[in-house]
C-alpha cells in the first residue's frame, strides 16, 4: 500500500475530524483528501509525471501536508529541504534530482529565484503565502489548489516499492546526501511507530519539527495513519508559547529534541503536572543527557516518556519503552517492533554484551539507497535475505539483556540541537572565504544544544578578517543550524602525518555567554 | 528613549540576524516570520538585552509580544526600565 492511500482510507472513515491545526486554521481529513487530490491535478497538468521529483522549500504549515500527500497523489517523490537553505545548496539540488517543481513559501522567493537561475534545468515554482497577487513567471498555492480534481485523478501506478522521499542529510563528504525511502519504508517505520506509541484517532500531536526532516514528516504520517490531529508550530524559540498551546490543544503527544528538552526544563515556575492531557513525549535526533530526562519525568510525572534512535536511513531503529527505562539510564532501548538492531564487532559477527561496534539495522524500514551516489549506497547498505541491512556508522553496545546504548559517532558529524552538521561542509564555507588558508570545524559541548558548531582558522599573511565577517560569510552559504557560532584564529592547525587536519587532540570547549536561559 | 532602544535592537539585528534574511525588516514586523530570528537567535537576543541593559529577564517574559518585533522590544524594555523612560 502507498500513503495516498492510507490518507483515503483515514478520510473515509474520520473524514470531518481535524487532520492538521495550524495557527488559527484548521482542516479535516476530508478537506486534505479534496485538497490534495486538486493540488496533485495542478502537478499533473504542469508535467510532473510519475517518479518525478518535487522540491518542497516550506515552513511548517497546512500547505506542505497538502503538498505531501499531493506529491504521492500524482505519483512524484517528496524532496523536502530546510527553509534556511541558500541559494547555490538549493540549485544543486534542482539539478542533481531534477526537480520539475518547486513549491516554497512567499517570503523565500529571492532565494529560490536565485537557485532557479542556476539551475540547468529551471523548474516550475508555486508560491505558498506569496504576499502579492503578481507572482509572475510563479503560481500563487491558492490557485494551484482551485484546480477540480478530475475523477478520478489518473492514479500512479501502485507500486509500494516506488520512493515517496527524498530526504537531504549531511555527510561526512561534506555534500548532502539525497536519502531515497520508499512508500513501504515510511509505511513500515510509521506503523511501528505508532504501535509502539499506541497511536489512536484520540490522539493530538503537536510538532515543531520542521517537515523537513524524517523525526518531523514520521509525526505528519503516524498520525494519518492513526486518524489523530496534527498540531503544527513553526518553532520553539517561545518555549512558553509551546507549552501554552499544548495546555490548549490538549495535546496528548509532544515529540521533542533534547534541546527543547533542557529548555522545558529551565523553566523554573512551570508547576508539576502541568500538562494533564499529555499521555507521551517522545525524544529522538540526539542523545538525551540523563539529568534532563529526569528532570523532564519529574515535571511532567503521569507522561510516559519515550528515549529514540533513528537517522534518516531508516527513519527510526531503537526505542526505549518508558515501562523498562528503570535502571538503563543512557539506553535507547531495543529494535522498533518488526526490526531488528544489533551490534557488530570488528568481525562483523553480533558482538557480545559490553563489545563496543558499529549498530546494524535490518527491516522493512531500511532505505533504497542514497539518490545518484552509488558508492555511499553500497557502503552504507548490504543485501540480506530479502532485503537490505543498513550500516549506521555509529557505535554502539548492548547490555546483558539486549539493550543499546549509544557509544558515539564514526565520523565527525556534528549534532547541533538535534540537526547533522557536516565539519566538511563547513570547512568548504570556511575555505571560500579570500583570506583563509585552513579551516577546521568541531563540535564543541553545550549543555543547552548538545554541541555547538566552532570553527578554527588561519589567516592568509596580511588578511583581515573578523570573526563577525566570517560567520556572515558562512551565513550566506549555509543553512542557518551549520553556521559557526564563534570562531578561534591560530596560527597553524594540528595536522596528522597524512597532512589532514585534526583537531581531536582539541581539549573540550565550554558553553558561550548565550545560553544562560 | 524609546527610538534610542529601537535604533540599539536596529543595529543588533542587522549585526548579528539580518544576514540570514533576503530583506530588510520593518519596526513592526515579525523576527520569527520573517525568517530572521530562529530559537538561538531568541536566546542570542536574550543575552544581549540582558547585558546591554541589566535587565534580567523572566522566563515567563520569554514571548513574542516582548521580543518577536523591533516594536514590541522597545515597548517591554520601556516596561523593564520605567525610570529610564
Amino acid at each position: 500500500m502507498r500513503l495516498e492511500a492510507r490518507l483515503k482510507q483515514t478520510a473515509k472513515a474520520f473524514g470531518p475530524k481535524p487532520a492538521v491545526v495550524a495557527g488559527d486554521g484548521q482542516m479535516t481529513y476530508g478537506e486534505l483528501e479534496v485538497l490534495s487530490a486538486s493540488l496533485a491535478a495542478t502537478f499533473i497538468g504542469t508535467g510532473v509525471r510519475s517518479g518525478d521529483r518535487i522540491v518542497m522549500v516550506l515552513d511548517n504549515g497546512w500547505e506542505a501536508v497538502v503538498s505531501f500527500f499531493a506529491c504521492w497523489k500524482a505519483g512524484a517523490v517528496a524532496c523536502p529541504l530546510h527553509p534556511t537553505i541558500k541559494a547555490e545548496k538549493l540549485a544543486a539540488i534542482l539539478d542533481s534530482t531534477g526537480a520539475r517543481l518547486v513549491i516554497a513559501q512567499g517570503r523565500l522567493r529571492a532565494t529560490v529565484d536565485a537557485a532557479i537561475a542556476m539551475a540547468v534545468a529551471p523548474p516550475r515554482l508555486i508560491l505558498v503565502q506569496a504576499g502579492t497577487d503578481d507572482t509572475g513567471d510563479a503560481m500563487g498555492f491558492e490557485q494551484a489548489l482551485q484546480m477540480p480534481a478530475p475523477a478520478p485523478l489518473a492514479c500512479p501506478p501502485a507500486d509500494p516499492d516506488a520512493l515517496a522521499l527524498l530526504i537531504h542529510t549531511s555527510g561526512s563528504t561534506g555534500r548532502a546526501k539525497g536519502v531515497m525511502l520508499s512508500h513501504a519504508n515510511v509505511l513500515a517505520a510509521c506503523q511501528s511507530i505508532a504501535s509502539y506509541l499506541g497511536n489512536s484517532p484520540d490522539d493530538t500531536v503537536l510538532s515543531v519539527l520542521p517537515l523537513s526532516f524524517g523525526y518531523g514528516i514520521t509525526q505528519m504520517v503516524t498520525m494519518v495513519l492513526a486518524g489523530g490531529t496534527l498540531v503544527l508550530e513553526k518553532s520553539f524559540a517561545f518555549p512558553r508559547k509551546i507549552v501554552q498551546r499544548l495546555a490548549e490543544v490538549k495535546a496528548t503527544g509532544f515529540p521533542l529534541v533534547p534541546t527543547m528538552a533542557a529548555l522545558i526544563t529551565a523553566m523554573k515556575d512551570l508547576p508539576p503536572g502541568s500538562l494533564p492531557d499529555l499521555r507521551y513525549i517522545s525524544s529522538a535526533a540526539a542523545a538525551m543527557p540523563p539529568a534532563i530526562g529526569g528532570q523532564l519525568q519529574q515535571m511532567f510525572p503521569d507522561t510516559r516518556l519515550y528515549l529514540m534512535y533513528g537517522q534518516t536511513e531508516c527513519l527510526r531503529a531503537t526505542y526505549l519503552s518508558p515501562d523498562e527505562a528503570c535502571g538503563r539510564i543512557g539506553s535507547v532501548g531495543k529494535a522498533i517492533p518488526g526490526t531488528d538492531a544489533f551490534v557488530i564487532d570488528d568481525d562483523g559477527r553480533r558482538a557480545a554484551p559490553g563489545v563496543v561496534g558499529e549498530l546494524i539495522v535490518e527491516g522493512p524500514h531500511v532505505m533504497q539507497g542514497y539518490w545518484q551516489d552509488p558508492l555511499a549506497s553500497a557502503l552504507a547498505l548490504s543485501p540480506i535475505d530479502g532485503g537490505r541491512r543498513l550500516h549506521t556508522g555509529d557505535l554502539f553496545r548492548t547490555d546483558a539483556e539486549g539493550f543499546l546504548y549509544f557509544v558515539s559517532r564514526r565520523d565527525d558529524i556534528i549534532k547541533t540541537r538535534g540537526e547533522k552538521v557536516s565539519p566538511q561542509e563547513v570547512e568548504n564555507a570556511l575555505y571560500s572565504l579570500p583570506g583563509i588558508t585552513e579551516a577546521a570545524v568541531a563540535g564543541a559541548d553545550d549543555p543547552i544544544f548538545g554541541q555547538v558548531v566552532r570553527a578554527y582558522v588561519v589567516l592568509a599573511e596580511g588578511a583581515v578578517l573578523g570573526e563577525r565577517e566570517i560567520i556572515r560569510h558562512c551565513a550566506g552559504l549555509l543553512e542557518d543550524y551549520m553556521v559557526p557560532k564563534s570562531v578561534e584564529f591560530r596560527t597553524a592547525l594540528p595536522r596528522t602525518t597524512t597532512g589532514k587536519i585534526r583537531l581531536s587532540a582539541e581539549p573540550p570547549q565550554t558553553v558561550n555567554e548565550g545560553n544562560a536561559a | 528613549m524609546a527610538e534610542a532602544y529601537a535604533a540599539t535592537l536596529r543595529e543588533f539585528i542587522a549585526e548579528n540576524f539580518l544576514f540570514r534574511a533576503d530583506a530588510e525588516i520593518a519596526d513592526n514586523q515579525s523576527l520569527l516570520d520573517s525568517g530572521v530570528m530562529d530559537s538561538t537567535g531568541v536566546l542570542e537576543l536574550i543575552a544581549f538585552l540582558e547585558k546591554t541593559y541589566g535587565v534580567s529577564i523572566a522566563d515567563e517574559e520569554i514571548v513574542p509580544e516582548n521580543l518577536d518585533s523591533i516594536d514590541n522590544m522597545t515597548r517591554y524594555l520601556a516596561t523593564k526600565l520605567p525610570a529610564a523612560a
